[in-house]
């Protein structure tokens, strides 16, 4: 039985996953992915569509505010930024999708550097302040820009092309969504397993420290907003690719401020975090939905009251969780696994 | 006289219409252990953090080796070889005691963001190497034990060392040392003068040592120079600066350097 805790390699410290289950399970997890579209109704899978993409947008978000501690309420911004490239250049350059997804992250990720900048002498609040005119900034241009983006109205984006064969459903565009998701959990666990991620947690922690023993405040606080925003552009494009239709209101403040939710509630500095904090936050309101269907038999009016009921649940589980478990999610799901891990020799 | 390690010329520092720092000047030899002392506010950390790159001198220039520091910026100057402690201990409170020395390490990974992102096999490598020289440092200072602890859950003195051996993961040419021994009891002290030794033996370092505690300074030091009010009032070897009737008055105020002058 494993009563404590031994590593004797280095590989063993080093493992992405702490036990030697996961693995399997992570391949068995895998093969049901891939699985799902076969047995899951049209509305599940739109939901998961969701989740995924709200997973690597929240990867990256997690990686600039969670993991490196620069906080930005401009994701949404990022988000758009990746969105509208994609569907500009495909639909007004006819660039293929495979090749305007990574364009489309890699403009975002320029877009990100550029107003990285400021983040180079504001901290906290300051620079919150600084991502919001950023946020502000992209949308008023998304809207005034009507030539590229059709402004306030926007434009459809038609369905992705794989070899002439068209990710027009559902079940088509999930494959597309998660053979992303998959890499892009395994790049930012990777990453914080060895130098990069590390510096981007000594900057955090005491970017005074970090400094002294040569790391490059400038380089690193500038890395994390390009790769945070390249998470968010390919999350953007897919967004683009999912909905089939951009418009500036897909990319209002409060979906900023969702993606910091997921990230609180799911456990700041951490990969396995996002995604919790990505499913939490997309289920909530399918969960408050269905049960206001359910009730309309018995109260009529239950659906009007559940739009309001979301915005009051969510608040209450950001500061739940702000106040019970600021790990979050993450670290929920690390307590029970430790306890069912010793059970039942608790002691 | 061996090669200058480090040399201060002329530094200046205002803070406003405070001159924190007047007209120093001093020169630390390679290989030697070298006090600044002085009472509170004499200017000490302030010339610390002018050679670390936190501060920009208002005037005078730093030099280190062959290089001239002044103006760089602290990671520029960590990775020329000059390493330091803080008064106020500054870990890395989340992560734990070994990934805090391999931070440490940064600069000696030529790793890129891709390559990590992707898990390449050179990475790995790398990452078992340094992972091999900050295990090897934190058994010469006692931490091997607690290296999987977070940072912040040691004890003062254990997390002192701990910052001392993240200093020396860098494998720097010169350690400056801020008031390593506050806060630690004599015992602690004594172990940490005796530490100091061992640490300069094994790497070869030239050290800039700031410290209330005399008893450590005295026992320790090969050079002292003596700041009060930013400017520098004595040098030479512990015995010289302790019989130094400037230094007597500086410490013990003026009524008490007559009566012993």
């Amino acid at each position: 039985m494993r009563c404590g805790d031994f590593r004797v390699s280095y590989a063993s410290d080093e493992r992405i996953f702490e036990t030697r289950l996961p693995p399997v399970a992570l391949a068995a997890l895998l093969a049901l992915l891939a699985l799902v579209p076969l047995v899951a109704g049209t509305y599940w899978l739109d939901v998961l569509n969701r989740i995924g993409i709200a997973i690597i947008g929240a990867i990256g978000l997690n990686i600039l505010v969670g993991f490196t501690g620069q906080i930005s309420i401009g994701h949404a911004a990022f988000l758009s930024v990746g969105a509208y490239s994609t569907a500009i250049l495909e639909v007004k350059a006819g660039v293929p999708f495979w090749l305007a997804i990574p364009l489309a992250a890699g403009l975002t990720s320029g877009f990100g550097l550029l107003f990285g900048v400021p983040s180079l002498r504001l901290k906290g609040l300051y620079l919150a302040i600084a991502t919001l005119a950023a946020h502000f900034i992209t949308a008023y241009v998304i809207i005034h820009w009507e030539r590229m983006t059709n402004g306030v109205l926007g434009f459809n984006v038609p369905p992705a092309t794989v070899f002439g064969f068209p990710l027009d459903s559902d079940a088509r565009i999930f494959y597309l969504i998660f053979a992303l998701v998959v890499p892009a959990v395994f790049f930012a666990k990777n990453l914080f397993r060895t130098k990069v991620g590390r510096a981007f947690i000594a900057v955090r922690d005491r970017d005074v420290a970090a400094a002294v023993i040569g790391v490059s405040l400038y380089r690193y606080k500038l890395l994390a907003f390009v790769i945070s925003s390249f998470y968010a552009g390919v999350a953007g494009g897919l967004m683009a690719h999912h909905s089939r239709i951009v418009f500036p209101d897909a990319f209002s403040l409060l979906v900023a401020i969702d993606y910091l939710a997921m990230i609180i509630i799911g456990g700041m500095g951490s990969i396995l975090g996002s995604i919790y904090g990505a499913a939490f936050m997309t289920l909530l309101p399918e969960v408050l939905k269905l049960g206001a269907t359910s009730l309309t038999g018995v109260y009529p009016n239950a659906f009007g009251l559940i739009a309001s009921a979301r915005d009051i649940v969510f608040g209450l589980a950001i500061i739940f969780f702000l106040m019970y478990e600021p790990q979050g999610l993450a670290r929920i799901w690390m307590r029970f696994r430790s306890f069912w891990k010793l059970w039942p020799y608790a002691y | 006289m061996a090669a200058a390690c480090l040399s201060v010329d002329d530094l200046c520092v205002n803070f406003g219409g405070l001159r924190a720092v007047d007209h120093v000047s001093f020169a630390i030899e390679s290989g030697r252990i070298h006090g600044l002392i002085g009472p509170n506010g004499a200017g000490k950390t302030t010339i610390f953090n002018c050679v670390t790159g936190f501060y920009r001198p208002t005037s005078g220039r730093v030099r280190f080796l062959e290089h001239d520091i002044t103006g760089f910026r602290p990671d520029q100057v960590a990775k020329l070889g000059i390493a330091r402690t803080f008064q106020n201990v500054q870990l890395f409170a989340s992560l734990s005691v070994l990934d805090n020395v391999l931070v440490a390490k940064h600069g000696h990974m030529r790793t890129g963001v891709l390559a990590e992102g992707l898990g390449l096999p050179f990475v790995r490598k790398q990452e078992h190497a340094v992972r091999d020289t900050a295990f090897g440092l934190l058994d010469f200072l006692g931490l091997a034990d607690l290296h999987r602890k977070p940072a912040a859950s040691l004890p003062l003195g254990h997390q002192k060392r701990l910052e001392l051996a993240r200093a020396l993961a860098l494998e720097p040419k010169l350690l400056l040392l801020d008031e390593p021994a506050s806060g630690l009891n004599t015992s602690e002290t004594q172990a940490l003068g005796e530490m100091l030794g061992r640490v300069r033996e094994r790497f070869a370092l030239t050290v800039l040592l700031v410290e209330h505690d005399m008893g450590l300074v005295m026992n320790v030091t090969d050079v002292i120079t003596v700041l009060n009010f930013g400017r520098k009032i004595a040098e030479g070897t512990p015995k010289d600066v302790q019989n130094d009737p400037e230094v007597i008055k500086a410490y013990l105020g003026e009524t008490a350097g007559a009566g012993r002058g």
